[in-house]
């Protein structure tokens, strides 16, 4: 197998040798959504035309990270590689532009986005270290940068428990939101007795408003994913694993597809993989579009073919999951930290963050911020480096207000905590959590009564109905909120809200009621007075910055 | 088979002997210890949904559903404390303003669980302002009738029609606060092909949501204690006795 891959390795470099000039463009969704395709299209046609596409390589690659400059290109060179370029917003009008300074030797200048910017030095990337370099739709690109190595040493050269030990050893936590330690779920579910079979599953149900990690990293390089899957089924004794993706995200879904049939024609998937005894198939399941089915019981019950909802649990997945066996379930970013992680050991990945979070970050930014777009970052750095240097700091000489994590089951952090370092511990401390990646930035202009309003009416339209507490709790709440932002409301209401507040999180059956009250609860905690404010008969204290009391 | 061991622990301080694959909620009753619940039905699959029966357990700041947890040996559960009193009024609370329930213009009037529950924890108002929506009423089937004002999805209906009936008549369609139960493919009750008539929904119904055509206001007496002894009786003979 492993000659298999040089030979891989040897022919893409061969052909990639071949070429003076390499030109990347992005078709991962948010530059196609801008056209990326015809651009790719413009060049090939170009280049064709004046002669040179013997002599310049033009590929789709994955998402290049800096999504608001969109579509981009990158230009590389081969007898000059220091001086690379990238394009921003590049259309298929002038592209031309950008070939003919190609051909000519020169750099469309007016066209080149700086790279020399912490938005481009200050990432570490693990997760996305392919993303942007090859080809997504190309399992070759991805063995030629060192993909399935970490599959086949596993498979190769370590027993099950090897491998469980590695990722024990690097420290990785749960990139879900919830932070579960991944080693200890594996060791559960390695040491639970099955009844017939146990499964491995990735949860691709990615549903934050503003979150979109999970999309990138299985349209810029899916084989990863598989690769991270097929591990842990090694490690934990399965051979059947599924993804449960979105059906919102078709893109990644074909991607998808495409890849697992390459992986099963390579033999690192299917009957035998990498020419061993183990067997792991990779089923795609898709979602209708229900945000309760990121939570893992509904998620199961949904790919079992039943309505999605969740159950109480304990038993855990881990004990009694898909058709009632134990089963594995993981994130997208969990499942793509582990080949790195197999490949390099542990201990170089828990070289990396803190002393309880290890490991880098894929982080989506969005909202009031300049460079909105997929960043990955060690865990621990301050939240003011991503927003004010990665980010590039709120646009139009606006002041930042608060930044939004973890989605509708996450809090406002204010400004006053930016020094705060990205781990889990401390981030819940704060009444947020780090939650999937999503990163929202909030400028003065946003009212925070009018954030808490927003998130609460997702989680009411987003609960499934099964249990009381947030099939009409939230409906209550979100009333509540609206009557307060219309300035209808009095200090009785604002007390009623609170209390449905604490009810609905301590009884709500799943993840999605028991977390919706938290954007209240966090912008109550640090921005009180705006609701105060637009209360009825509420003291008003107007042009007064509030400083929020720290605590627990 | 899962093995089952004998155990020991407390429910509000009483000492309780049990079996591992036994529930709280089983226990309680089998010990004279009333927990309130709504969506539970003896012989059909807990669900979980009405979150009455919660319990709390000593050291630990989380509530359990009684009805689906199982107890561990030394485990101390209460039933009633002041903080559970004030959840369970809450989502009575909840509940009354989802839909309407007009007590004294309903079939159940006097036999309805959710008004007993509310007569049980002293409920003397609804603490959050009523949602009023406008709901159907389904009277095509030449039995019975199902009023959507009434209906608290506890899901009875639907899984009695499953897992006893075997017929899954019932469903539910949408989601959150628009969810909707449903006769076969949200047909009008009379025209499901898969309905026997055989009335279990009805007598399994804890509100006046499903009631027998005929009935006038306060004349609907709900019975399913038959329930156990027909799930005993048809235990294993589709061969999933396991279940």
């Amino acid at each position: 197998m492993n000659e298999q891959f040089e030979q891989i390795t040897a022919k893409e470099q061969a052909a990639a040798a071949k070429f003076d000039n390499a030109v990347h463009v992005c078709v991962a969704a948010s530059c196609l959504s801008s056209q990326s395709d015809k651009v790719l299209e413009t060049f090939q046609q170009q280049l064709k035309e004046n002669g040179h596409s013997a002599s310049c390589q033009v590929k789709g690659v994955g998402c290049l990270g800096l999504c608001s400059r969109g579509p981009l290109v990158a230009v590389s060179h081969r007898d000059r590689p220091e001086s690379s370029e990238l394009y921003q917003h590049v259309t298929p009008d002038n592209a031309p532009q950008i070939v003919a300074a190609l051909v000519a030797g020169e750099t469309a200048a007016d066209l080149v986005c700086a790279t020399d910017t912490p938005f481009f030095q200050r990432q570490t990337k693990i997760v996305l270290e392919n993303s942007g370099h090859i080809d997504p739709e190309r399992i070759e690109e991805y063995v030629a940068a060192g993909g399935y190595q970490g599959l086949l040493t596993a498979v190769t050269e370590m027993t099950p428990n090897d491998v469980i030990d590695e990722v024990m050893r690097s420290g990785l936590r749960g990139r879900g939101g919830g932070g579960y330690p991944t080693g200890l779920k594996w060791t559960t579910v390695a040491k639970a007795d099955a009844k017939q079979r146990k499964y491995v599953i990735c949860n691709a149900d990615e549903g934050d408003p503003g979150a979109f990690m999970d999309r990138s990293v299985l349209e810029s390089d899916p084989h990863r994913v598989l690769e991270g899957m097929t591990i842990a089924g090694y490690a934990i004794g399965a051979d059947k694993g599924y993804i449960y993706v979105r059906g919102e995200y078709p893109l990644a879904v074909a991607r998808l597809k495409k890849a697992i049939n390459q992986a099963r024609r390579l033999g690192v998937l299917g009957s035998g993989v990498c020419g061993t005894t183990f067997n792991f198939q990779i089923e795609i399941r898709l979602g209708a579009g229900a945000f309760v089915c990121g939570e893992e019981t509904a998620l199961i019950a949904s790919v079992e073919g039943k309505r999605g909802q969740p159950r109480p649990r304990p038993p855990y997945p881990a004990e009694y999951g898909l058709w009632g066996e134990p089963t594995l379930i993981n994130n997208v970013e969990t499942f793509a930290n582990v080949p790195p992680i197999i490949r390099n050991g542990g201990d170089w990945y828990a070289g990396m963050g803190t002393a309880k979070s290890k490991g880098t970050k894929v982080f989506a930014l969005a909202g009031a911020i300049n460079n909105t777009g997929l960043i990955e970052v060690p865990m621990g750095i301050p939240l003011r480096e991503i927003v004010y240097e990665i980010g590039g700091g709120v646009p139009h000489g606006r002041v930042l207000k608060a930044v939004q994590t973890g989605g509708p089951s996450g809090g406002c952090i204010p400004e006053a905590y930016l020094e705060t370092p990205v781990d889990y511990e401390s981030l819940q401390q704060l009444g947020s959590i780090m939650g999937s990646g999503g990163l929202i930035v909030m400028d003065e202009t946003s009212n925070m009564v009018d954030v808490a309003r927003y998130f609460m009416e997702f989680c009411m339209t987003e609960s499934c109905g099964k249990c009381v507490p947030c099939r009409v709790g939230t409906v209550q709440m979100y009333h509540l909120l609206d009557k307060i932002y219309a300035g209808q409301a009095t200090t009785k209401e604002l007390a009623l809200l609170e209390k449905l507040c604490k009810m609905v999180r301590e009884t709500s059956l799943c993840g999605l009621g028991q977390t919706a009250p938290n954007p209240v609860n966090s912008t109550l905690r640090y921005f009180r007075q705006e609701y105060l404010d637009l209360l009825l008969d509420g003291e008003r204290v107007t042009a007064v910055a509030t400083t929020p009391e720290a605590q627990p | 088979m899962k093995r089952s061991q004998i155990i020991t622990f407390k429910i509000d301080g009483q000492d309780i002997a049990a079996r591992e694959d036994e529930t709280i909620l089983e226990l309680a009753r089998q010990n004279g210890i009333r927990i309130p619940t709504l969506c539970y039905l003896e012989s059909v699959t807990p669900w979980g949904g009405c979150r009455l029966c919660m319990v709390e357990v000593k050291g630990t700041t989380r509530l359990f559903p009684a009805c689906m947890t199982y107890p561990q040996e030394g485990m101390e559960v209460s039933t009633v404390t002041e903080q559970l009193t004030t959840y369970r009024k809450q989502v009575l609370d909840l509940l009354f303003a989802e839909r309407n329930h007009v007590c004294s213009v309903c079939v159940s009037n006097g036999a309805c669980e959710l008004q007993g529950l509310a007569y049980e924890l002293g409920m003397t108002h609804v603490g959050v302002p009523y949602l009023n929506p406008s709901l159907p009423l389904d009277a095509s089937h030449p039995y019975f009738g199902l009023d959507h004002n009434r209906c608290i999805l506890c899901t009875r209906c639907v899984r009695v029609c499953d897992e006893i009936e075997g017929a899954h008549t019932w469903d539910v369609m949408g989601r959150g606060v628009d969810a909707r139960i449903v006769a076969d493919l949200n047909q009008p009750w009379g025209e499901a092909i898969s309905c026997t008539s055989c009335g279990k929904c009805v007598q399994a119904c804890p509100t006046g949501a499903l009631f027998e055509k005929g009935k006038s206001v306060a004349e609907m007496q709900k019975r399913h204690e038959f329930l156990p002894y027909l799930a005993l009786m048809r235990e294993g003979r589709d061969g999933d006795s396991e279940q």
